[in-house]
């Protein structure tokens, strides 16, 4: 393995559009928050503070996903992601940097009572509500705060966790002993990133964070569809980074094959995302009760209805007949372009389970979406390319190496 | 049905079975399949052996599936017999997707097994030559069919060389039989009708 390129190092052109898209999306967000988050007119506060917290929510989320994919592979001891493994560690270090902006944002909304955003911060709209009553036990300002803290702590952490033994795999070659030790404790970091990740992300967050603004209305399947939604976003991200390095001339070892297994998580992760889609649509459609139908009413026949159908058609029947075939999963170009517009309509999908919500009479997406959204990339960007950097891009003394360079499909 | 013969190589390890298959086939001889008792990854890249159609083939059953579920169900719910369920629009799509997909799952489901079976030639009752009775415990064995122009015994030896630990020359039938297991001869299987 003499002719692999370990060190990254960043392209001019990366930083140049990283510092571009900050500079702007920058811009576009100081004067989003003190010409409309800071005025005294409540309804540009909303459409300040929501674009802002569904973006942030959004790249969170995504840049965890990196993680729990990581984690997931371990705790199935696969191999074929070890090739690129740094690319998903690199992306997951995000998640302290966006988790404390979501953080941050979330405080604002939640301490500074913003019940236009979170109804339930209103005591006296609450004291008369029974329902509002009823869930006051778990939609309380005290135990948002609490598990807030712990959800973005904890993720960190255990994410921090997994990046430090896998560097162990950088230094020297192991005996089979150490190889197995070294097996035996990923699992075991892998399995506690693990639970805590399905106790927040596959249930509770969602429910504190996103499906808390309709306070009234509550569905069993949001806190998975999310998740989904974050999921395939995740991989999506991992693909295209896998394919932007590669095509600098990094990752020698990463090749079609493993194209074709993150594909097939984007493609499979496409259709479960619909699934849970259409089981949330469906079941309300079908008892057609207005306690559960009020959600989709301004999504369905509203202002909404272009978005909420475009996010269906992005979502699921793009990527069902595009990635379907074998070839294109193969095909990095083809796989690059699927990446983006998945992420673009997950977004999207944030977008209207936000903003639909709090803007129900008006689609408000324009410069202040695009411009956060811009943002964030650019922070992305630069941060992930400053990670890949930091250390060697093949974890080279890594147990399972072997088996992912030879695998196929 | 037919009888014809074939040059037989059997080897014990992965590593000495993919160079020989590379030097049969550089040699210039056509091999029939090489029999193993597990997948064995890249053999079939090895062997020179196309894609198979079969996914094609499991779209093909699925599109048709969903083709079925949506006609049918639509034409009994519009207009054979439309029924008011509770106020729902007689063409209610949401409620059909469930059934529409089930019925192309089972459409690709069925349809590819079956497919497989026959490009297989599968089928309960169905027998066929073994030509090792350790083909499916512990050997490869790679098969070669004779055309008038096969000096057999020279294949044998190109199959020794290349660390073939047993060669063998079989006159043995090529197609499927009806047929029942028989304890008493040792013969893998008796015929009982051609």
């Amino acid at each position: 393995m003499a002719s692999i390129k370990e060190q990254f190092e960043i392209p001019g052109k990366l930083k140049t559009w990283a510092y571009a898209l900050i500079g702007i999306g920058g811009v576009a967000l100081l004067y989003g928050m003190f010409t409309q988050g800071f005025s005294t007119d409540e309804h540009e506060q909303v459409h300040f503070w929501g674009t802002l917290m569904y973006n942030t929510i959004f790249w969170t989320l995504v840049t965890n996903a990196a993680m729990f994919f990581l984690c997931f592979s371990t705790m199935a001891q696969a191999a074929w992601m070890q090739s690129f493994r740094r690319i998903a560690e690199a992306i997951s270090t995000l998640v302290p940097v966006f988790g404390a902006i979501t953080f941050a944002v979330l405080m604002y909304v939640v301490l500074g009572g913003k019940h236009h955003i979170y109804h339930w911060l209103d005591a006296e709209a609450v004291a008369k509500d029974p329902i509002l009553k009823g869930k006051a036990g778990f939609l309380n300002p005290t135990f948002f705060v609490i598990w807030t803290t712990l959800a973005i702590t904890l993720w960190s952490y255990f994410g921090y966790r997994m990046r430090q033994i896998s560097r162990e795999a950088d230094e020297n070659p192991m005996d089979a002993a150490t190889a197995t030790s070294f097996n035996i404790r990923s699992m075991t970091r892998s399995g506690f990133f693990l639970v805590w990740f399905g106790l927040t992300v596959a249930s509770t967050i969602p429910w504190l964070w996103l499906m808390s603004i309709d306070a009234h209305w509550y569905s069993t399947m949001y806190s998975w569809y999310t998740f989904a939604s974050s999921f395939v976003a995740g991989m999506a991200l991992i693909a295209l980074w896998v394919i932007y390095v590669k095509n600098k001339g990094y990752l020698e070892l990463t090749n079609s094959e493993h194209l074709h297994d993150i594909a097939k998580f984007m493609f499979a992760f496409s259709i479960f995302w619909t699934y849970l889609w259409f089981s949330q649509y469906m079941l309300i459609w079908y008892a057609n009760i207005p306690e559960e139908t009020v959600y989709f009413k301004h999504r369905v026949q509203g202002a909404y209805k272009p978005i909420f159908f475009l996010n269906l058609v992005i979502n699921f029947l793009a990527p069902l007949i595009i990635l379907m075939k074998r070839s294109a999963k193969r095909n990095f170009t083809l796989v690059a372009f699927m990446a983006v517009l998945i992420l673009f309509g997950h977004w999207i999908d944030f977008y209207q389970m936000v903003m639909g919500s709090l803007m129900k009479d008006h689609v408000t997406l324009g410069w202040l979406d695009f411009g956060i959204l811009g943002f964030f990339v650019g922070v992305l960007i630069l941060m992930v390319a400053r990670s890949l950097a930091s250390k060697p891009l093949i974890a080279k003394n890594h147990p399972f190496l072997k088996e992912s360079i030879i695998h196929q499909v | 049905m037919a009888q014809k013969k074939f040059v037989v190589g059997c080897f014990d390890d992965e590593k000495v079975l993919f160079p020989a298959v590379k030097q049969v086939r550089t040699a210039g001889y056509k091999i029939k399949d090489v029999y193993t008792p597990f997948p064995v990854h890249g053999l079939d890249h090895a062997l020179g052996m196309r894609e198979t159609s079969l996914h094609t083939a499991g779209f093909i059953y699925g599109i048709t599936g969903t083709t079925t579920a949506i006609s049918c169900i639509s034409w009994i719910f519009t207009k054979d017999w439309p029924l008011n369920i509770g106020g729902k629009p007689h063409f209610a799509l949401p409620a059909w997707i469930p059934i529409i997909f089930e019925l192309t799952v089972l459409f690709a489901a069925v349809g590819m097994v079956m497919t497989f079976m026959w490009l297989c030639q599968m089928a309960p009752g169905v027998k066929k030559h073994h030509f090792h009775k350790r083909a499916t415990d512990d050997l490869f064995v790679m098969v070669i069919e004779c055309t008038e122009k096969t000096n057999a015994e020279d294949l044998k030896a190109l199959l020794a060389a290349n660390g073939a630990v047993e060669t063998d020359i079989q006159v043995a039938e090529e197609d499927w039989w009806f047929g029942t297991y028989d304890n008493e001869n040792e013969n893998l299987y008796k015929q009982v009708a051609h």
